[in-house]
Parts: C-alpha cells; structure tokens; sequence
C-alpha cells in the first residue's frame, strides 16, 4: 500500500495548493462547431475513483485534458477545492498527475533518467531518491538503466505511471490505463490504483474495460455523444449499467 | 525559469547524443547545399564576391528548420510535449528549454560550416573571429527565437513540414538580410567598424523583439 498522503506534505511544486475534492460543474466544450463535451457535472471527492465509461468519441478524455488544466472549459467551471481552473497559477499543475493513453516517456532515455526528468520537473529537490524510490514501485529497480525503448508495453506503463505519480498528487487522471496490459500487469495497476485511493487521492480513469472496471469505481459516470447519460455510486454489473446507459435515453 | 530551462535542454542533448538523428541529418543537408554551390559558382578557386555570406546563412537556414522540425516531431512522436506542458513549469521556461536546445544544435553545425565555406570559398570569414561570432550568434538567436515558437504551434499541424518553412522564412527575412549583409562586410579587405556596429545592432534588435513576442505568446499559443 502506497503512503498516505497529508495535505501539503509534498516535496514538489504547488505543495501548498491542496485540495480535498474537484468539482466539475455543468462543463461543456466544443471545438469549432463540434460538441466534445457538454453539461457534465460531478465531484470526485479525496480517497474516491470515479470511472468514466463511454463509446470513443464519448468525451473521456476531452474531459480529462479540461481536468488536467490542458484545456479550457467552453461553458460552466471546473474548481479545485475552491480554486478555479481558469486563471489558477502554473503551480496547480504540481498537484495534479496525468497518466495518457500515450505514455509521456522518452524512448532514448534509460527508466531512471525520465523519471528523474519529470521528478526535477515537477520541483522535487530530491529527484535522485524519487526517481530510485519510484523504479522500486514499479517493480523495475534492476531496469532502472535500461533504456525505456527497450521495455515491453506493461513495463513501459509501469513506469509511466510512476511518472505521473511522482510528485505525489492529489488528483490522478488516468486514460485508458489498462490498454494493452496481460492480466498480471493489470493486477497490479488495479491495486496500485487501490493502494492511492486508500492513500487520499482522488482518481479519474477513463476506460473501456468495464470488467477490470467493475468492484473497482466509487462513482460510475456513463457519457455518451459528450453527454451524461448516468451516473452509479458504487456500481456493481457494470456490463448490464453500461448497456443500459448507451441505449436509453439522455438524461437533461 | 532557469531550473527548468536547463532541464529540458540537459534532456534534449542526452536524447541526441543518443540518437545523433538530427545532428547527422542536418549536417548532412547542411554540407551538400553548400557543396552544390561551390560546384556551381567557384571558378578558378575563387566564388563570387560577398557570395560565401549569402551561401553560409541559407545552408544555417536550412540546417535550422529541418532541426526545429525534428526536435518537434520528436516530443510529437511520444506525446511528450504534452508531459512538459502538465508540469508546474511556467510556459516559457518551456519555451527556454527547448530554444537552447535548438541553439546549440545550430552553432554545432555553424562549427563545421564556416570553415568549410571559407575553404571552398577561398572567403576571409576567420580574419575577424570576434565580430564574425557576434554576427552569426545574434543572427542565429533571431533566427531559431521565431523558429522554436513556430515549431511548437504547429507540432499538431497536419502539414507542419511544409507550414514551418513557409512561415518561418519571411517572418526572419530581416534577421537573415542583417546576417548576410554583416557577415559580407567581413569579408571586404578594410573592415568598416561603423557598418558592422550597425548591423551587429539591428540584429540584437531583433533578438530582443523576437524572444520577447516569443516569450509573451508561448502561453497561449500552447493553451487549447
């Protein structure tokens, strides 16, 4: 099991913007004439993994990048804590870890230097004791000077996500986490993602594995065409729940 | 600004002694332009008069916007522009970052070019090595200042490599006409101290105003 992590206990950038929840309120976004996004509304709460499941093109990961401060909202506002996305200073980013269905690496770098890099990047002073520390989560502790090139995608996510978690942040975006992943990997991604909840993270992960999916969500959050068909709270069946959402009707 | 500036540039410099992918290929590109002009102009040993500043700075152009293009699709490729953009880095520390990377990649392969024009060129480009240095390092800041900001926007451009030219050659005309008309002033036998302190001049000029529009837009060109 990972840490707890105390508010303002890290040693990165941004340790002094802590927040306990993220409100996503009544969010829209469109590009041009297209509509990605519109009228999503929830709160993922510290200690909670909210799913959001949905058809590609549903919207996912437009609301990850709005989440992850890489886009803004067209329509309503994303707070965290009682922060507003829009005009919050760089530092915000510091509290946030984003794990894309790309995986942010460096493929000419060994495992040890890209985690190095980021952990320099998000401010740790101690990006040598982060980057080893973090090659031992990942269970790469004797690959650390490998370059990532050479790695498989399992280790490749593994240590992605190491990557994203490096500064210890409050809210984790993960999309598509599972892609690609044999069954030993995705255990233990899934109790990795486990071990951070129970640490005091909030976590948003984007997926369509509903089977890896199920027992795992606090809050199933169900998108369809950019909009909220339904939301569970501690869903179980998330097959027939999903079925359900991507057939009846929108909810307004 | 300066932490993360230096970090990025250490990054890309590992990743290219690495890969050695765009110093090879620019160099390269670099070498064979200025050999087909001194195949097609030098005569008798002797190229045309103030020709060697003209060809030394277009084979710098050239050699610049291949590397601004590679450097990009790189961070493209891995999606790792994205990762530098989700740090709590501001912008244009970002921005910094990668510029320097770009610089040094350009005065590597000015290393290798001034030499080889003056040779081909029977040129007098090393008899003033000091005003010669401020020259091309003025003119090639300048030059990969709007290089790097145009690199960035246009990472996600489906025709970002032919974009990049286009728009990046006229914007820098001037810095490229500054260069070339003081690095010609070198090679005359009198050397006017007055002419190049002008062009010298014009030159800082546009570095001030080129970084600092770069520095300024880099935000929000890379937000949305």
């Amino acid at each position: 099991m990972s840490p707890s992590i105390p508010p303002g206990s890290s040693a990165s950038l941004g340790a002094g913007l802590d927040f306990d929840h993220v409100t996503v309120d009544d969010v829209s976004r469109h590009f041009g004439r297209r509509r990605a996004v519109a009228h999503v509304s929830f709160v993922a709460a510290r200690g909670s993994i909210i799913g959001l499941l949905g058809p590609n093109g549903a919207g996912k990961s437009t609301l990850l990048a709005m989440l992850a401060t890489l886009l803004r909202p067209s329509g309503g506002s994303i707070r965290y804590g009682t922060m507003q996305a829009t005009g919050a200073p760089p530092a915000l980013r510091g509290r946030i870890g984003v794990l894309g269905h790309d995986l942010f690496l460096y493929p000419e770098l060994t495992a040890r230097e890209n985690l190095g890099f980021f952990a320099g990047l998000y401010g740790r002073r101690d990006a040598d004791a982060a980057a080893r520390a973090a090659l031992t989560r990942a269970g790469l502790a004797d690959r650390g000077d490998d370059l990532v090139a050479s790695f498989s995608r399992g280790m490749r996510q593994r240590v992605a996500l190491e990557r994203a978690l490096i500064h210890e942040p409050r809210l984790v975006l993960l999309d598509e986490p599972f892609t690609g992943l044999d069954e030993a990997s995705t255990a233990a991604l899934v109790a990795r993602l486990r071990g951070l909840r129970e640490s005091g993270a909030a976590i948003v992960l984007a997926t369509h594995d509903l089977d890896v999916a199920d027992g795992l969500l606090d809050e199933a959050i169900f998108l369809r065409d950019g909009r909220m068909v339904e939301s569970l709270s501690r869903p179980e069946g998330l097959r027939t729940a999903y079925r359900r959402a991507m057939t009846g009707p929108i909810r307004s | 600004m300066i932490r993360v500036a230096w970090l990025i540039l250490r990054k890309d410099l590992t990743v290219e002694v690495r890969s050695k992918e765009i110093v090879y290929t620019t160099l390269f590109f670099a070498v064979s332009c200025v050999l087909v002009f001194a195949f097609a102009l030098v005569r008798e040993g002797r190229g045309p008069e103030d020709g060697a500043a003209g060809i030394l700075w277009i084979a710098v152009m050239f050699a610049g916007n291949l590397a601004l293009g590679r450097t990009f699709e790189r961070e493209r490729q891995s999606e790792t522009l994205r990762a530098l953009l989700l740090a709590p880095a501001s912008r244009p520390a970002v921005y910094v970052g990668k510029l320097l990377g770009i610089l040094v990649l350009l005065f590597g392969a000015e290393l290798l070019l001034i030499p080889l024009v003056a040779l081909l060129f029977q040129a007098r480009l090393l008899a003033h090595p000091f005003w010669l240095v401020a020259i091309m390092a003025t003119g090639t800041v300048g030059f990969a200042a709007v290089g790097t900001l145009f690199a960035a926007m246009l990472v996600r451009a489906r025709s970002r490599d032919v974009l990049l030219p286009v728009l990046l050659y006229p914007i820098t005309v001037p810095v490229i006409i500054a260069g070339v008309r003081g690095t010609a002033t070198l090679l005359q036998p009198e050397l006017d101290g007055g002419i190049i302190r002008f062009w010298l001049a014009l030159l800082v000029t546009f570095d001030v105003v080129f970084v600092t529009l770069a520095l300024w837009t880099f935000e929000a060109v890379m937000t949305d």
